[in-house]
């Protein structure tokens, strides 16, 4: 059995974890952060992933898409709302969003499959190892539609998706594993663009999920947007300006309200500067002018709370232990709210970037066959029914039902010869169709018969991701019927197929836009450190020497602004050569110093 | 491997079936009809409970199983809800496909099937009414649907009181006129008077529950006591068609009055 890994797969950051020795580990980069940027930038040379990507946002913000996860298993509808606040443009075919960069366009699968390959790759660098398998954590309350997008884009990144796990319930079996608690717990997780509320019972190893509850469109993204929609207002009055037509400018405004954001959880004022062409503006803002502006976000998130206690059919001073995920908790007012809701304070010794990874990781063990004490029962976070007469829903699996979980139902046909019936599945918790989410429809093919003759069950089974399958019978003559589901907001198997083909193509461009950025970073280092080298020698060589080496450093400064990474090898070669000597100098005269320093701590003792 | 690992396995499933079924004489039940023949891998005699005693594969559940069975519980309407819950984890702990997922699609697709049967097993036996309401389906028969209807006592004053909602929602452009509020406030208290009602309902049935299990205790299930029986379903199956409509009546009233 070849090693399975855990995936958080976030709004604004992903992470990579995996089983060592019976702890859960998070995989850090070659610079030791662990957290991915979740951001996917098109350069001319191909394709730029997290860190790098971010710094591209306010370069070229046009080809640098970030927060795709708002888009997975929607429709342009879906989105209509904040259309305005994307540098780029959508459109959609066969109710999936497509994103417009240059001449391609990207579904939102294909672009978290990106991210999903980057950390594929961060994973195989560190375990020295092919990696083929994975857990991937979706928002508890994200539709099927968008949980099926999760497993598209594993499929696209080359990745087995055996299961897709619910964040919050993630977090728990981090956390209950590392506390060995027991009891009943709640895991509030606001993480960058949705908002998670679960409810377990935690008792001999088993994790069981009583209620959740959530909103897949609130979180510290929005955060930033209010207080960027403050700035904004402020530039464009006080400088008479229009930022909004300067895309990246923009892009730098949300980059300092999000730095800005971050810091008055540490500290009570936080200044942002922004450079605009002429001059520069500078703002200091205070702890308490962002709580002003995020309060109404804030306690939105309160009644999901509210409205998951109910469906456990328990009081809040009924839970045990309140624990807190996703960066936004690091706010102060968060955790006020919330230990005002629960009546006590909430944990948080585990680091909420990580903990969801983590849990990832842990059910990957349990699912590899190494953990056989935890077993966690989870829930389908919304009701799921069909369409009837006068376009009503009419559930057939209530949310908060524990998963796997299937029911059955009979159709008939209401005309004699009638040899069809169309079926429209739906999930909400609403009255009317119209208010629900459309998941798909389907055609079941009926005998030709007097009205009220065929018997056509069908099975809903929601299996243990959430993800729906439907399968027929007709109990006449009980064969089975096989039933194609369109989905309504979701790619087809051939799409998907495609995307697959396409993203090896991909995989060429990526290694030419990584080279390039390896030799940048590599060019970079070698610049600052000759310099400071240089600074360091000046009376050990001459003149000449130096003016030598400026040269050549100066060249290799030029030509690693450009996009070949054969002319910075060349001059990084180059560069290398030129400073043989100086090197060499160097390593004498600390060796000498070294020596010197040695006996005099000898003549010390 | 799988050869060494079966004698050990499949003494201990003979022992706790043997513990089961001394239970269950003690609780006057019937047989369980969890018999089947033949492993659908090794096509060797299933000996194992859930499992081959031969080759380890789990079994799919008989489809003539139902929720009292899978538990192995008798039909009886009081439920230890502590054993209820342990046995639900135990056997979660033998289905549940996290267990699967390194095996072949036959035992995937078994461990699937058995753990939505046990999943909506536990969720109707858990819930007091969803249980009653189940075992009337079971012993009853045909009846699908518990259809809800007003208590017969009470249909005048139903009938005044969707007068008043219909009224209160005319209302609504007046916000806070003194007619609304009355109408609130007046509304608000015919809820209370009808959750009143629905607690009393249910603890008449739980008198039933009593009556019930008392009946199936008896260890034969003819003429009077099969009548009496009969009787006590009929019993339930009223009241639990009056608490619907209550507890209908309530939802709409709190909607209404928000």
């Amino acid at each position: 059995m070849s090693r399975i890994v855990g995936i958080d797969l976030g709004t604004t950051n992903s992470l990579i974890a995996y089983m060592d020795k019976g702890a859960p580990r998070v995989i850090p980069g070659p610079d030791g952060v662990t957290k991915v940027p979740s951001i996917v930038g098109m350069t001319d040379n191909g394709l730029i992933v997290g860190d790098p990507a971010k710094a591209h946002l306010t370069r070229n913000s046009a080809r640098t898409i970030y927060s795709v996860k708002r888009f997975m298993g929607k429709g342009l509808a879906d989105v209509s709302d904040e259309l305005k606040y994307f540098p780029y443009s959508l459109h959609e075919k066969n109710g999936v969003i497509r994103i417009e960069i240059g001449e391609k366009t990207y579904s939102p699968p294909q672009v978290s499959a990106m991210i999903l390959k980057e950390l594929k790759r961060r994973a195989e660098e560190f375990l020295k190892e092919d990696i083929s398998k994975a857990v991937i954590t979706v928002p508890a309350y994200f539709n099927d539609s968008q949980r099926q997008a999760t497993k598209d884009a594993g499929m696209i990144a080359g990745l087995e998706v055996l299961r897709i796990i619910n964040e919050p319930t993630a977090a728990a079996l981090a956390y209950g594993l590392q506390k060995k608690t027991q009891g009943i717990i709640a895991i509030y997780d606001l993480g960058g663009g949705t908002f998670d509320i679960s409810i377990l019972k935690l008792k001999d190893g088993i994790f069981e999920v009583l209620a959740t509850n959530g909103d897949t469109h609130l979180g510290g993204d929005d955060f930033d947007q209010r207080l960027i929609d403050v700035l904004v207002q402020e530039i464009n009055d006080k400088h008479g300006f229009t930022i909004q037509d300067h895309p990246d400018l923009m892009q730098g405004v949300r980059m300092e309200a999000e730095r800005a954001k971050v810091r008055l959880s540490e500290e009570t004022e936080a200044t942002v500067v922004v450079e605009l062409p002429t001059e520069k503006y500078e703002k200091t803002l205070t702890r308490e002018t962002l709580e002003s502006l995020v309060m109404e976000l804030v306690e939105r998130t309160l009644a999901p709370c509210r409205a998951a206690l109910k469906d456990a059919g328990l009081r809040a001073d009924q839970i045990d232990e309140v624990v807190l995920v996703g960066g936004s908790t690091r706010m102060p007012l968060v955790r006020n709210k919330v230990e005002a809701l629960f009546g006590k304070p909430p944990h948080s010794e585990l680091n909420p970037d990580e903990v969801v990874a983590l849990g990832a990781a842990v059910q990957a063990d349990i699912l590899g066959g190494h953990n056989k004490e935890i077993l966690l029962l989870d829930v389908t976070p919304l009701s799921l029914g069909i369409e009837t007469m006068g376009g009503v829903m009419s559930a057939l699996i209530r949310r908060n039902t524990t998963i796997p979980t299937s029911a059955k139902e009979m159709f008939t046909t209401y005309v004699d010869g009638q040899t069809s019936v169309d079926i429209h599945i739906l999930q909400g918790e609403r009255e009317l169709v119209k208010d629900n989410r459309s998941l798909a429809r389907f055609q079941l093919k009926m005998p030709p018969l007097p009205a009220g003759v065929p018997r056509v069950e069908v099975t809903f089974l929601i299996d243990a991701n959430g993800i729906l399958h439907v399968t027929a019978r007709d109990i006449r003559t009980s064969e089975a019927q096989s039933v194609q589901v369109k989905p309504s907001h979701g790619l087809t198997d051939d799409e998907v197929e495609g995307m697959i083909r396409d993203s090896f193509q991909f995989a060429e461009e990526d290694i030419k836009a990584r080279q390039v950025i390896e030799a940048r970073t590599e060019a970079n280092a070698i610049i600052v450190a000759t310099e400071k080298a240089l600074g360091r020698a000046s009376d050990l060589i001459s003149d000449k020497e130096k003016a030598e080496i400026q040269r050549v450093l100066q060249r290799l400064g030029e030509t690693q602004k450009g996009d070949d990474h054969r002319a910075i090898r060349a001059g990084i070669a180059e560069t290398e050569k030129q400073t043989h000597h100086l090197a060499e100098v160097l390593m004498d005269a600390t060796l000498k110093e070294a020596l010197e320093s040695k006996k005099v701590s000898e003549f010390v003792k | 491997m799988v050869k060494l690992a079966m004698p050990e396995l499949s003494e201990d499933r003979s022992l706790m079936t043997t513990h089961r079924h001394h239970h269950e004489t003690l609780a006057g039940s019937r047989e369980l009809p969890m018999a089947r023949s033949m492993c659908w891998h090794c096509q060797s005699e299933v000996t194992g409970e859930y499992l081959c005693g031969q080759c380890v594969k789990v079994q799919p559940l008989s489809k003539e199983l139902d929720y009292f069975a899978c538990f192995k519980l008798p039909r009886l309407l009081n439920i230890d809800e502590q054993e209820l819950e342990r046995t639900y984890h135990e056997l979660s702990r033998t289905f549940h496909p996290d267990f699967y997922s390194t095996k072949d699609e036959s035992e995937k697709m078994i461990s699937l099937g058995n753990s939505a049967f046990l999943n909506s097993a536990y969720r109707t036996l858990k819930d007091p009414i969803q249980r009653v309401e189940y075992l009337i389906r079971l012993e009853a028969g045909a009846v699908k649907d518990i259809r809800s209807n007003p208590p017969a006592d009470l249909f005048e004053e139903i009938l005044e009181l969707q007068e008043d909602m219909e009224t209160f929602r005319g209302l609504v452009s007046e916000q806070d006129s003194p007619e609304r509020d009355e109408l609130r406030q007046k509304l608000q208290r015919e809820r209370e008077h009808l959750e009143d009602r629905q607690a009393e309902m249910e603890k008449l049935l739980r008198a039933k529950y009593q009556e019930w299990d008392q009946l199936q205790n008896v260890k034969t299930d003819q003429g009077e006591i099969h009548e009496q029986k009969k009787s006590v379903l009929r019993g339930m199956q009223e009241i639990l068609s009056n608490r619907t409509y209550i507890c209908n009546m309530v939802n709409e009233l709190l909607e209404t009055t928000g």
